[in-house]
């Protein structure tokens, strides 16, 4: 190759130009250096014999780990920053992607800066020792996250926390749910980056010193200081990444290195890659066209990029655990998507990411996440659901539906599914509340079902035989009121604290100065509060109580109420009434950084968590059971069949909660179709119809449940079975027994 | 409630269904599945029709055998419900009925597809045939019911007439002959068979089977649809004796054996078919 001039002209030859070249404008690139593929997916290679050599060495890793209890290694008296440790490799001299979080494979790093005891208790709960030294030193010198949210918490924000009406909150960890724009620095190069950082950090207020400058100018100033490390760990692994990336492999690396950075110095419960496939794809295609690559390189670049991000690890306690289980990072990789221009932005990259799931393995990081629009073309749509029906490995987003709310083409999905503008858009990341217990606040006068204390606010207890609707919807807003007012709250001392003990420097280095917030907050036990308002209303419900007058069972008298997930418009206006209800109550309350609201219907696996939490609800779910996931309907309660539970779920309101509604799909193979030709055509037909109808997002399982009943009796049998939980992809083996018996028991549609 | 008990019931549907001279007709209708990917092309809206007089020893349905009862539909609101799901159904599919048996109520099945037809729903009839005849004035229904049928899914129980008696109580000639009728009347079609150990699993009765499709003319598909033990919960429910007690579903072989024989690998048109041909 010839030896390029190092000017940035130079750089960019072989690139269509545009205003890309004069601003910071990854869309603008992508819209310029865009090449659709139509096609399907026959031009694929398979894995080189180094991809290989490399994935057994990680299975193998893998293996020891699971041996080991589920932690290989972790550092006791290192702080994890971007330049803490030396290079680390897998395989020196067959990784074309390096990088690792620590300097040797899956050893965890310490991050003590969302707070102390969390990262001290995730070591001593694998058998490590913490350095007394570093407890010395965040507790006595440096001050954490979680210090910060405890010394502001008011007494009705730890009961809250404390009874878990609300549970997640990220006050001990990371918050998460950043997307960096990872792609600036193959484009153009760190040098470029901080030159416009110090140029906006020049432009920051007029000299008038109101927090808010204050504020701006010290996090630039964090930004611009991570942007120099982040060169100096490249330049560790022998990368000089000041400029643009001059090929593919380059360019993937570039954007690696942004992305490491990320995982070196946050362990947030999401740690999305965002949107990089059409980037990679403009570097691939003009590698090509210049005759430097094959597909099988360009295959291998990418088989190495996911290797890398399915070794991302942090170290978590047993409580965290049991709410996000399976070790999820939630490296979520936005493939796909159509343009404002109404161009798909299918490129081969984009079948060459689902490519890896074949080449080296099914695997649930990264949470691969196709923004799925009707008019994405025939042949990657029927690859995508191949690749579903094998694995399992694959979440579906409605793209036509984001794009439109969002105002944006260019956005990726942080989190588990939650949409976020990649240039200049963030999410505070919240937790959820849960309104099942709520309902049983209103029923009992405040009184926590469990704890048997008065946690809400002290109101008359329902005390009547059967149910009054209206009563019951009085007392309902009261303590709903509540609800919203502690939780999002306690959220602004979170998102505050945040920012000023562990600010996202690196993340946010790679995204515009000026951003738009969005607060977001979550709900959990929806179904169960949906068809709980609907037995009351139309069931005739009445109470059991204990010898204290606590609410403890439930019979309604007319059970044959309407339920959530029937496609029952009865049913169904309770549930969107829901979501428009509570979401105006939390947004008559003040948000952080005069952030916008944004709500969410989904639970990961904390569905389990939030059950055992929750008591007997009016609509038969016993306490102590799971709740349903995300947005789906309570277990049972569909009697019409799996579309007509997707077009319950698709009634709400995305425009409420555009944090997603997460819909968890389960179907065994055969009700699919009987030949695999028919089964692909069922599901492009099922995400399109499901899309269609605004449905939001959707998860695929394709199994038969006596295969799961199996995997739980004989993990060792199936290393690498994956299953989709609400929003998240994950290792069956890897679930705690509780929730393996969950997902076993969830509504798997089957044909009789 | 005993195996036989409702094999009595009156062989003309209008005996059992109340039509009124100014309303729509009523179907009675068992249930309704929004979500069928295996009974007909693409994905389609299923209504389960109430009523049957076969006794098919494998039936995994016997909630669906009595006559008469259920809940009364018009075709209107049975479509309606159904179109609500129009958005999933691409283009191949639409709603297919299913029983019990469809043409017990053929009145009603009729005014469904004709309204279903002229809404531009593909329409789909998943049959066994029993009530098939060429008398009069069934048969003419029937005839103008083919006209307004998309794609038909006939599900042959047994080759051998006398083991069909064995199997569902009733012989098959009357099948067979409807069958006939589809195949020089250009009227498409599935056909499927159950395939049960110790009942339907035998090399000659296959053979025999194969051979006869062959000489049918509009076949799209042909389906061995391996015996399944989900209904045996059924049974139990009802207080039914079980005919099948004990055996097992085909092993993967026999399956393989049974769609070679019945050489269905050689029926490729669904995989192009589109309704409204």
């Amino acid at each position: 190759m010839k030896q390029l001039d190092k000017t940035e002209t130079n750089y960019w030859e072989g690139f269509n130009g545009g205003n890309w070249q004069s601003e910071i404008n990854v869309r603008d690139f992508i819209q310029q250096n865009l090449t659709q593929y139509n096609g399907d997916e026959s031009f694929l290679a398979g894995p080189t014999e180094a991809t290989t050599t490399l994935n057994n060495q990680v299975l193998n890793l893998k293996k020891q780990e699971r041996a080991a209890g589920g932690v290989l290694d972790a550092d006791t008296n290192v702080v994890a920053t971007i330049t803490s440790h030396g290079p680390g490799y897998l395989n020196k001299d067959l990784e074309t992607i390096v990088g690792l979080q620590t300097d040797k494979p899956l050893k965890r790093a310490f991050m003590p800066f969302g707070g102390i005891r969390m990262a001290e208790d995730a070591l001593e709960s694998y058998g490590y020792k913490p350095d007394p030294e570093m407890h010395k030193i965040f507790t006595e010198y440096h001050k954490t996250h979680n210090q910060g949210v405890f010394d502001v918490y008011t007494p009705d924000m730890r009961k809250a926390r404390h009874y878990k009406i609300v549970t997640g909150l990220p006050d001990a960890y990371a918050r998460g749910r950043i997307v960096a724009d990872f792609p600036r620095i193959a484009i153009y190069g760190i040098d470029r980056l901080m030159a416009d950082k110090f140029n906006d950090f020049q432009h920051i207020g007029d000299g008038e010193m109101t927090d808010d400058v204050i504020r701006l100018r010290e996090q630039v100033s964090d930004q611009y200081r991570a942007l120099g490390d982040i060169k100096k760990m490249a330049a560790s692994y022998g990368y000089d990444i000041s400029k643009p990336a001059t090929n593919a492999q380059e360019a993937i690396q570039w954007i690696y290195f942004g992305y490491l950075a990320a995982v070196k110095t946050q362990n947030g419960a999401a740690m999305s890659v965002g949107r990089i496939d059409t980037t990679i794809d403009a570097f691939i295609e003009r590698d090509m066209k210049r005759g430097l690559i094959n597909e099988s390189q360009a295959q291998e670049f990418i088989d190495h990029l996911v290797m890398k991000l399915r070794m991302v690890r942090f170290i978590r306690t047993e409580e965290y655990n049991s709410l996000f289980s399976g070790d999820p990072i939630w490296a979520t990789l936005s493939l796909g998507g159509v343009g404002f221009d109404g161009r798909h932005h299918i490129t081969k990259t984009a079948f060459r990411f689902l490519k890896t799931l074949d080449n080296m393995g099914a695997a649930p990081e990264p949470n691969i996440t196709l923004l799925w629009s009707e008019a994405l073309p025939e042949g990657f749509k029927r690859y995508a659901t191949e690749v579903s029906i094998t694995s399992s490995t694959i979440q579906y987003e409605n793209d036509d539906l984001m794009r439109t709310e969002w105002g944006t083409d260019y956005y990726g999905i942080a989190c588990c599914v939650s949409a976020q503008p990649i240039k200049d858009g963030v999410q505070f990341f919240g937790a959820r509340a849960n309104l099942a217990k709520a309902i049983l606040y209103a029923i009992n006068g405040g009184v926590d079902e469990i704890g048997e204390k008065q946690v809400g606010p002290e109101t008359k207890p329902i005390t009547t035989d059967v149910i009054d609707y209206d009563d019951f919807m009085k007392k309902f807003s009261v303590q709903a009121d509540w609800l919203a007012d502690v939780y999002v709250n306690a959220l602004n001392a979170i998102q505050y604290m945040h920012d000023k003990y562990y600010y996202e420097a690196a993340q946010l280095a790679l995204k515009d100065t000026h951003l738009d917030y969005t607060f977001a907050t979550g709900i959990s036990g929806f179904s169960h509060a949906v068809d709980s308002i609907s037995a009351i209303k139309y069931g005739k419900v009445h109470v059991i109580r204990d010898e204290k007058g606590v609410a403890v069972d439930f019979k309604a008298e007319d059970n044959d109420y309407p339920r959530y997930g029937n496609n029952d418009d009865r049913a169904d206006e309770i549930a969107v009434w829901l979501i428009k209800w509570f979401y105006g109550k939390m947004n008559t309350h003040h948000l952080y950084h005069n952030a916008k609201l944004s709500t969410s219907v989904l639970t990961i696996t904390s569905n389990v968590v939030y059950g055992k939490n929750t008591g007997t609800t009016p609509n038969g779910r016993q306490k102590g059971e799971p709740f349903s996931p995300g947005a789906n309907p309570a277990y049972g309660a569909e009697k019409n069949g799996a579309l007509a539970s997707l077009m319950s779920t698709a009634k709400i309101p995305y425009h409420y909660a555009t944090d997603g509604i997460s819909n968890t799909f389960g179907v065994t193979p055969n009700t699919l179709g009987h030949d695999d030709e028919t089964r692909k055509d069922t599901l492009v037909n099922m995400i399109d119809g499901y899309m269609h109808n605004n449905g939001m997002h959707l998860n695929i399982n394709v199994f038969n449940k006596e295969t799961l009943i199996d995997a739980q009796k004989h993990p060792e049998e199936y290393p690498t079975l994956t299953v989709r939980v609400s929003g998240y992809c994950v290792y069956f083996a890897d679930l705690t027994k509780e929730q393996q018996d969950d997902v076993i028991s969830r509504t798997f549609f089957e044909e009789m | 409630m005993k195996l036989f008990e409702n094999t009595n019931t009156p062989t003309n549907l209008m005996d059992v269904v109340d039509t009124p001279e100014n309303g729509p007709i009523k179907g009675y209708v068992h249930s309704v599945e929004s979500f069928g990917a295996v009974d007909g092309p693409g994905i389609r809206f299923t209504a389960f029709l109430q009523g049957c007089r076969m006794r098919c020893q494998y039936c995994h349905n016997p909630d669906t055998w009595n006559i008469g009862v259920g809940e009364e539909m018009t075709a209107d609101q049975v479509l309606d419900d159904a179109e609500r799901y129009k958005a999933f159904w691409g283009d191949t599919g639409g709603i297919t009925c299913s029983g019990g048996e469809s043409l017990v109520q053929i009145d009603f099945l009729l005014d469904l597809f004709t309204k279903a037809k002229a809404r531009g729903i593909s329409t789909c009839l998943d049959t066994s045939g029993n009530p098939f005849t060429r008398d009069q004035p069934w048969f003419g229904k029937f005839e103008q019911l083919m006209a307004v049928t998309d794609i038909s899914l006939v599900d042959i129980k047994h080759i051998n007439s006398a083991e069909h008696k064995k199997l569902t109580g009733f012989g098959n000639e009357n099948i067979l002959d409807m069958i006939q009728y589809m195949s020089s009347h250009n009227c498409d079609m599935w056909i499927r068979h159950v395939l049960v150990p110790e009942r339907t699993d035998y090399d000659n009765y296959l053979t025999e089977l194969g051979d006869y499709i062959k000489t049918l003319n509009n076949v799209q598909k042909v389906e061995v649809l391996p015996y399944h033990t989900l209904g045996v919960k059924k049974y139990h429910e009802l207080g039914i004796a079980y005919p099948l007690e004990g055996i097992e579903p085909p092993t993967p072989d026999r399956i393989k054996n049974a769609e070679k024989l019945l050489h269905t690998a050689d029926y490729t048109g669904y995989k192009t078919w589109k309704p409204g041909k």
